[in-house]
């Protein structure tokens, strides 16, 4: 496979994720502002950034505003993290690399951008958000469906999948590090409840409220969340799901290629650490720090996938 | 006044009823219902959104992705004329070779004074990086798109010789996969010959042509300028197709005297280049240095046995306008018989009275720039404005030689369907060849290209042309 297809695969797939985890963003900030107008602001403050994008909304708009804080986040092709954009990127990508995916993948991307196109050419009604936010997730699952039924187990499918959980763990990451607040006080008071909100927000934006509520037997727990989220193995969202899947799919390259890259000890180095911390020794240590350490570790992996596959020469 | 010009409809001749190799389908679309045909139309451009078969039209930014319309009517040709077709064909095609192999080596045409040498000589595309370079296999033109029209029941004309790198043979093959999927009770009604081994019959015609540094196996890929070019669907589709990588320049290096391309596991050579990047933007250090697109120094390891490009460089001589009115001399000069397709009679603007001939008729005469493409750069006199005649005049003096005139001819009709029902349009047909050292292969049909306005004789799809599925009837 050619360097460049490799690495055109590999954004296509974490745009499309990243398109999903926007979504889901807003979603989450759009029902804590509905249950609570008083603290809407904060709120679309921290959804800001989480998408890594305050600073470009700041520069665009003087107040905090529900109404274009959602349509800067849905629409606005100048931001680059917008649904509209990373759909935008990853058909572009999958232009880029359309001998390598099946007509089926190619189909469902291309559908996706012209649904979401027509369906996003103007601004979105409140009410009319709830079923926006919901067709973006079914077309992201329509895409995976297609992905997981047409395309052959090798290398084309590898990238894919390490573009994908790579940015899924950035994205679970930086929804923990801009929520740690939410969670950090209550640490003294281990055991005590949290605010229920705040942690539903949290939940919602990983798509594991339920999940949760069965794991933890309704009992929800600060230390609890935050263990749920980085250490569960089996939350396709967790950080160590994220991390071993991207190993995994590390390690059938290394066999299809019979070759041992960099990446691959970076990458054992970094799933052995979430294997052997646990969610004590993150809270004595900080989990600001923690999430710090682990976005640098990540970002240094994905650059080392990038030169030992050739993505750019 | 000139008298009204009458048009050979190939549906239905001249006479009533439908012509022979018209009837079944005919038959069959008298039974239809014309507000589901419409529908299925609606389909059918929604179909090909989805699977993206859409082109890029140069200098419109905002609608960058366009379709070309597409019309459910096919075009059908009986057995019998296409054998007649294929055999005049076949002929162009293997004069075309010797002719370039001739040009580039002795000459002997120059020498023999049927062809001007001052043509060859002061021509851009003439490329004497290629003289006395024999290509691998010998063959110049790997792929050829013979643009053909008609003007009656047995009167066909070839309007130019696509030598360099032909477009369009994703549409032959979407439209007819299109036609499948909407309409499969007329394939089985009607014994229509089929056209998908088109890319595996390229890959193999291709690989025939393997270079000498090529050692058992054949690596073949195509090479594109990028996502943006206006053609950048079908390439991503033939190479899809053919199951081959598709490279731009930046894929590629010079290494160890082969052209290779950076792959996930390294560096591999290639041993054949389908390239659909121009001559001038094919190597910076052997032509335009400002290009980004190609690879610097492939000419070298081209010339020194490393690679093949297909279509090799410097075929454009060929198919250049100006060479066009000498391909009858051409066609009898290297395979000694009579040219079987004919050509469109043509006036060299650069001789003294062919010129005033031209400008003394210039609202009766399609007059086209030597080097022009696409249908840029071209006046359509019946069609023109006293305007837009008065601009080409001045064209015209002061640059005689960049042009040559036509008669425009009467472009026979099929008739498309519009919202009344079926109405006549002009066509034109683009067959695919592919020459390999030992074969000529010429897939039935081609590309029939279709001018949806009423009158126009235009089929060009940057200036408003629509395609047609095209079929060669079993016999």
């Amino acid at each position: 496979m050619l360097g460049k297809t490799a690495g055109g695969l590999f954004w296509m797939f974490r745009y499309l994720e990243r398109s999903e985890n926007t979504a889901r963003l807003i979603d989450a900030g759009f029902r804590i502002a509905l249950t609570r107008p008083d603290g809407a602001d904060d709120e679309w403050a921290s959804v800001l950034q989480t998408a890594g994008v305050a600073d470009l909304y700041r520069s665009r708009h003087d107040e905090l505003d529900a109404a274009r804080v959602i349509d800067f986040l849905l629409r606005d092709t100048s931001n680059p993290s917008s649904v509209m954009s990373a759909i935008a990127a990853a058909r572009q990508n999958a232009r880029l690399v359309r001998t390598a995916i099946t007509r089926e993948v190619w189909e469902a991307v291309n559908d996706t951008y012209m649904i979401l196109k027509q369906a996003l050419a103007r601004p979105v009604a409140p009410r009319n958000l709830p079923g926006s936010l919901a067709m973006i997730r079914q077309q992201s699952a329509l895409v995976r469906g297609a992905l997981h039924g047409t395309m052959l187990r090798n290398d084309v499918f590898d990238f894919c999948r390490i573009g994908t959980y790579l940015e899924r763990a950035d994205n679970t990451a930086r929804i923990l590090d801009v929520k740690y607040y939410v969670l950090l006080p209550s640490i003294s008071q281990i055991g005590s409840s949290l605010d229920n909100v705040q942690w539903e927000t949290i939940l919602r934006s990983v798509a594991g409220q339920r999940a949760y509520r069965w794991i933890s037997g309704g009992e929800s727990s600060p230390i609890g969340i935050a263990d749920f989220l980085l250490f569960d193995g089996r939350m396709p969202r967790s950080l160590r799901f994220s991390v071993g899947k991207i190993a995994t799919n590390l390690s059938y390259l290394e066999r299809e290629y019979d070759h041992r890259h960099h990446c691959h000890d970076l990458v054992e180095a970094l799933s052995g650490r979430l294997n052997q911390t646990t969610i004590e020794h993150v809270f004595e240590e900080g989990l600001h720090e923690f999430i710090v350490d682990f976005l640098a570790d990540l970002g240094q992996l994905g650059a080392q996938i990038d030169r030992d596959y050739r993505f750019q020469g | 006044m000139t008298k009204r010009p009458t048009f050979f409809d190939e549906m239905t001749g001249s006479a009533d009823g439908a012509r022979h190799p018209y009837q079944p389908y005919e038959a069959w679309f008298r039974s239809e219902d014309l507000r589901e045909l419409r529908k299925k139309s609606i389909e059918a451009e929604r179909f090909f959104r989805r699977t993206g078969i859409t082109f890029n039209v140069y200098g419109q930014d905002e609608a960058d992705e366009r379709l070309i319309p597409f019309d459910i009517v096919p075009r059908i040709i009986s057995g019998r004329e296409w054998a007649r077709l294929t055999k005049g064909i076949e002929q162009r095609v293997r004069a075309i070779n010797a002719f370039l192999y001739d040009i580039y080596h002795r000459q002997e045409i120059l020498r023999a004074g049927r062809v001007p040498a001052e043509l060859i000589s002061r021509n851009d595309a003439f490329l004497p990086q290629m003289i006395g370079m024999p290509p691998p296999g010998n063959v110049y033109t790997h792929i050829v798109g013979v643009d053909l029209v008609r003007t009656d029941e047995d009167e066909f004309y070839v309007l130019e010789d696509n030598a360099r790198t032909p477009s369009g043979v994703s549409y032959m093959l979407e439209n007819r996969e299109t036609m499948l999927q909407m309409f499969p009770e007329l394939f089985s009604r009607i014994k229509v010959r089929e056209v998908k081994d088109y890319p595996v019959q390229l890959r193999r015609s291709l690989a025939a042509c393997a270079p000498p540094a090529a050692n058992g196996g054949c690596t073949v890929a195509v090479l594109t300028p990028g996502i943006h070019n206006s053609a950048y669907f079908e390439h991503a589709f033939l190479a899809d197709h053919m199951g081959v990588q598709l490279v731009e320049g930046s894929d590629l290096r010079v290494i160890d005297g082969r052209i290779a391309m950076r792959t996930t596991r390294g560096y591999q050579p290639i041993d054949v280049l389908y390239r659909r990047v121009d001559d001038d933007f094919l190597d910076p250090l052997n032509f335009n240095p400002d290009s980004m697109l190609g690879v610097p120094g492939i000419m070298d390891v081209y010339r020194a046995g490393g690679i093949t490009i297909a279509n090799a460089p410097g075929t454009g001589i060929a198919d250049d306008k100006a060479i066009y009115s000498y391909m009858p001399d051409i066609v009898e000069f290297y395979t000694g018989e009579k040219a079987i397709l004919k050509n469109v009679p043509t006036w060299r603007c650069s001789e003294p009275d062919a010129l005033a001939y031209v400008l003394d008729n210039l609202s009766d005469l399609v007059v086209k720039e030597v080097h022009g493409s696409g249908g840029y750069g071209m006046l359509v006199g019946p069609a023109a404005s006293k305007k837009e005649l008065a601009a080409f005049r001045a064209k015209l003096e002061s640059k005689p030689g960049n042009y040559i005139a036509q008669p425009t001819l009467a472009l026979s009709t099929v008739p498309i369907l519009t919202q009344k029902g079926l109405a006549p349009r002009h066509v034109d047909l683009r067959p695919f060849v592919l020459v390999s050292p030992d074969r000529i292969n010429i897939t039935p049909g081609g590309l029939t290209r279709v001018a949806l306005k009423k009158g126009s004789l235009v089929v060009n799809s940057s200036q408003g042309g629509g395609t047609k599925d095209t079929w060669v009837l079993e016999e």
